[in-house]
């Protein structure tokens, strides 16, 4: 079976526990989670998983269902990279005096469209969002001068379609 | 609730109760209709225990010899009654001791309830004497846990897992109780919880489904039912029989299906699986629509997933949407609860008779006697076999006892010869094969169903697991009815070592204690056989007691249990020796 690249969005309660009722879903299966992000969602007091995973449809569904199967666990989703907009973000710490010693460094700020996040006499700090492999570029290009820190978010995304979660929930309420 | 009311009105202010966090976990129990719990006391649920000492006329408490011994009879109360069964213990190894039944109750779909105590909300996370993570270790292991900290929660999280254990597809939930939570006091009130939002325990059937599953059953040729524990624990024994009857489709069960239709009904074609029946399993691979209801497609009854009935259409009726194309990809998939969804099929589904195909399954199961059953149940040979005890069992009870099997090939042997004309009969461990489940599963069933014969069939080895549980016997006069059928191995694992590994036989044989002399110890009747001619005498003395009785019956150490698919392999690849 051929394995693709999903994102999985998880509607839930705000749970204590739950994160680790999830996890143990990839575990139990040998499947990696490659990125994770937790936040608020459009509805409030629910939170929104997004998790992303390189695996087959049949896993995937497979642990949709599994991950839906929770108790706490509203509505869960997966799409294909082509059907959402998704963005990461990354931070680059970078020694200061490079910003002064080396020319490039600006090209390389201004072409990747990143910002300057904070100055100091030591340091400056650089943040991208984009797709993984702009972050991935930029890395590339700031290496051979030294990065000090480097740290990448997980994946969020939003879906192309509609996820039926509202009327979901008023469905309940009622 | 009322005559707390009562009793509590005259000391409160303006009329509202308050009480202790133990004293409420009472109240939550009874209010849910709980008059028997099973646990093991111990420092960190000593509060609860203290009020379970001044309610004990109203909510009795079994003591059992060990905390996983009080999982396996809440569990064996649930299977046989339906409702939710419950086990209490204490924090740290209490906690973790309830490890294999959770895991057991969880795979096999039972509801049950445990609670267990935690060290005091100020100590969480200081290693204190025994402080585990319980709610860590049993998430993959429950269907929803809970840790409470301050009593004020305890009758919303109590309300709520008593209603996530046996709503939609049933299972176990533990909530864990700080000691302080057990102490404190607070204004008691208690609501049954109606719903959890997030949680769609019964999905709508869909009609549009249902219809086409109807059309295909009424165009099939060779339509097999498969059916499992969902048709009991969704009391749907009444519709499948009339889909049975009316369709006139042979029906085949799983392990966990076993008595939900009569065993001796002519269209029970008896049951699928590694230790199955020839017929269903061969003509699983034969038929062209196969109607899976409350089943799960586990690979003991499927054998090897890539030639499992690929010529049939499947239907696939179940309540967990998880299970859908899970295991075996589904033509149609119905869900909801098997009740609902088979009572709309029932109406459009045309009478049929089947009469060509029935042969077929007559045919295979006259192979399969000649050369299996003849032999395992009505035997020629001198030593007794495992099977011509479940006869005698069969014959002395009419039928009509609860059989609590373990694991092993005596379990497979009961399973495949106990015969059931009454629902919620047989109790097993499936899905885990958790050896050691069926004496104190026993228990249970007993005390879930008094007014039946209980008859546990433990192998030596399994017995040996659990064995201490003849104290909860004793202490309770539980007529429980316990047969070991001992061969002097590990049965099941000395056949595979037989087949696959060479007669390789690694840690099989068991140096056995004198079983007679141990039940003895706890003053209960006992009797040992290993000649036919005083089995049958035996097996009456064992039924005509008003007591507990233990009979262990040597039976011949190498015998095999067949038919057998071998793991992995095709269901038509079943082998008869």
């Amino acid at each position: 079976m051929e394995k693709k690249w999903f994102t999985i969005s998880v509607y839930s309660e705000n749970s204590v526990g739950l994160l680790n009722r999830i996890s143990g879903i990839f575990l139990k299966r040998h499947i990696n989670i490659e990125s994770l992000n937790v936040s608020k969602s459009e509805i409030e007091n629910v939170s929104k998983f997004t998790i992303v995973v390189y695996t087959t449809n049949e896993w995937v569904n497979n642990i949709v269902g599994q991950i839906e199967k929770q108790i706490e666990v509203i509505k869960a989703f997966y799409h294909t990279d082509e059907e959402t907009i998704y963005q990461e973000s990354a931070l680059f710490k970078i020694a200061s005096s490079l910003l002064f010693d080396e020319r490039n460094i600006q090209n390389i700020i201004k072409e990747s469209n990143s910002q300057i996040v904070t100055v100091s006499r030591d340091y400056f700090v650089l943040a991208k969002t984009g797709r993984r492999n702009e972050i991935d570029d930029m890395y590339q290009q700031l290496k051979p001068y030294g990065i000090m820190q480097f740290v990448r978010s997980g994946r969020i995304s939003v879906s192309k379609a509609e996820m039926q979660i509202s009327a979901l929930l008023k469905e309940f309420n009622q | 609730m009322e005559t707390l009311k009562k009793e509590k009105a005259a000391s409160t202010e303006q009329g509202t109760i308050k009480i202790s966090g133990a004293e409420a976990i009472i109240h939550c129990l009874l209010a849910e209709g709980v008059d028997l719990i099973y646990g093991y006391p111990g420092g960190a649920i000593m509060p609860l225990y203290d009020e379970l000492y001044k309610f004990q006329d109203k909510l009795t408490h079994i003591l059992t010899r060990h905390e996983q011994g009080a999982t396996h009879a809440a569990q064996g109360y649930a299977r046989v009654t339906g409702q939710v069964g419950v086990a209490v213990a204490t924090s740290g190894p209490g906690a973790t001791n309830l490890v294999t039944g959770l895991a057991d109750a969880q795979i096999d779909s039972t509801p049950m309830v445990c609670i267990t105590g935690q060290v005091p909300r100020q100590l969480l996370g200081s290693d204190a004497f025994q402080e585990t993570d319980i709610i860590g270790i049993s998430t993959p292991v429950t269907k929803w846990n809970c840790q409470v900290t301050k009593a004020s929660d305890i009758p919303e999280v109590l309300a709520k897992a008593f209603y996530i254990a046996r709503s939609g597809r049933p299972g176990p939930v533990l909530v864990d109780i700080t000691k302080n939570a057990q102490f404190e006091e607070f204004n008691f009130s208690y609501e049954h919880c109606k719903g959890v939002r997030s949680y769609n325990p019964y999905p709508k059937p869909n009609l549009k489904s249902i219809e086409i599953a109807a059309e295909l059953i009424n165009a099939a040729k060779k339509p097999l039912i498969v059916f499992g524990q969902g048709v009991i624990l969704g009391e749907a024994e009444e519709q499948l029989k009339a889909l049975v009857e009316k369709a006139g489709v042979p029906a085949a069960w799983t392990i966990l299906g076993l008595s939900a239709l009569d065993t001796e009904h002519p269209l029970n074609v008896g049951m699928v699986g590694m230790h199955g029946n020839y017929g269903p399993n061969l003509l699983t691979n034969e038929c062209d629509v196969l109607i899976a209801i409350g089943m799960r497609f586990d690979d003991r009854v499927t054998g090897s997933l890539d030639t499992y009935a690929k010529q049939a259409k499947i239907i696939h009726f179940d309540i967990d949407p998880a299970e859908i194309n899970k295991n075996v990809k589904a033509d149609v998939a119905v869900l909801g609860d098997a009740k609902e969804t088979l009572s709309l099929l029932l109406p459009l589904v045309n009478a049929n008779k089947h009469e060509s195909w029935h042969n077929e399954f007559k045919e295979k199961y006259k192979i399969e006697f000649d050369q299996v059953i003849k032999n395992d149940v009505y035997p020629t040979k001198e030593k007794l076999t495992m099977a011509e005890v479940i006869e005698e069992i069969n014959i002395a009870s009419g039928q009509k006892a609860i059989i609590v099997s373990d694991v092993g090939q005596h379990q497979m042997i009961a399973c495949r010869y106990a015969k059931f004309k009454q629902t919620k009969s047989n109790v097993t461990s499936g899905g885990l094969g958790t050896m050691g489940f069926a004496l104190p599963a026993a228990i249970g069933a007993k005390m879930g169903a008094m007014d039946r014969e209980v008859v546990a069939i433990i192998g030596d080895g399994g017995y040996q697991m659990t064995i201490q549980e003849l104290g909860t016997i004793f202490q309770n006069k539980t007529p429980v009815k316990i047969v070991v059928l001992n061969n002097d191995h590990l049965g099941m694992v000395r056949q595979w070592q037989e087949l696959f590994f060479e007669s390789r036989y690694a840690s099989t044989v068991m140096t056995n204690p004198d079983f007679v002399k141990i039940a003895e110890g706890y003053h209960i009747q006992s009797r040992r056989v290993s000649e036919r001619e005083d089995l049958k005498a035996a097996v009456q003395e064992m039924l005509a007691s008003k007591d507990a009785y233990f009979l262990e019956v040597k039976v011949e150490k190498e015998d095999n249990v067949f038919p057998m698919i071998p793991s992995g392999a095709s269901v038509s690849d079943i082998r008869l020796k």
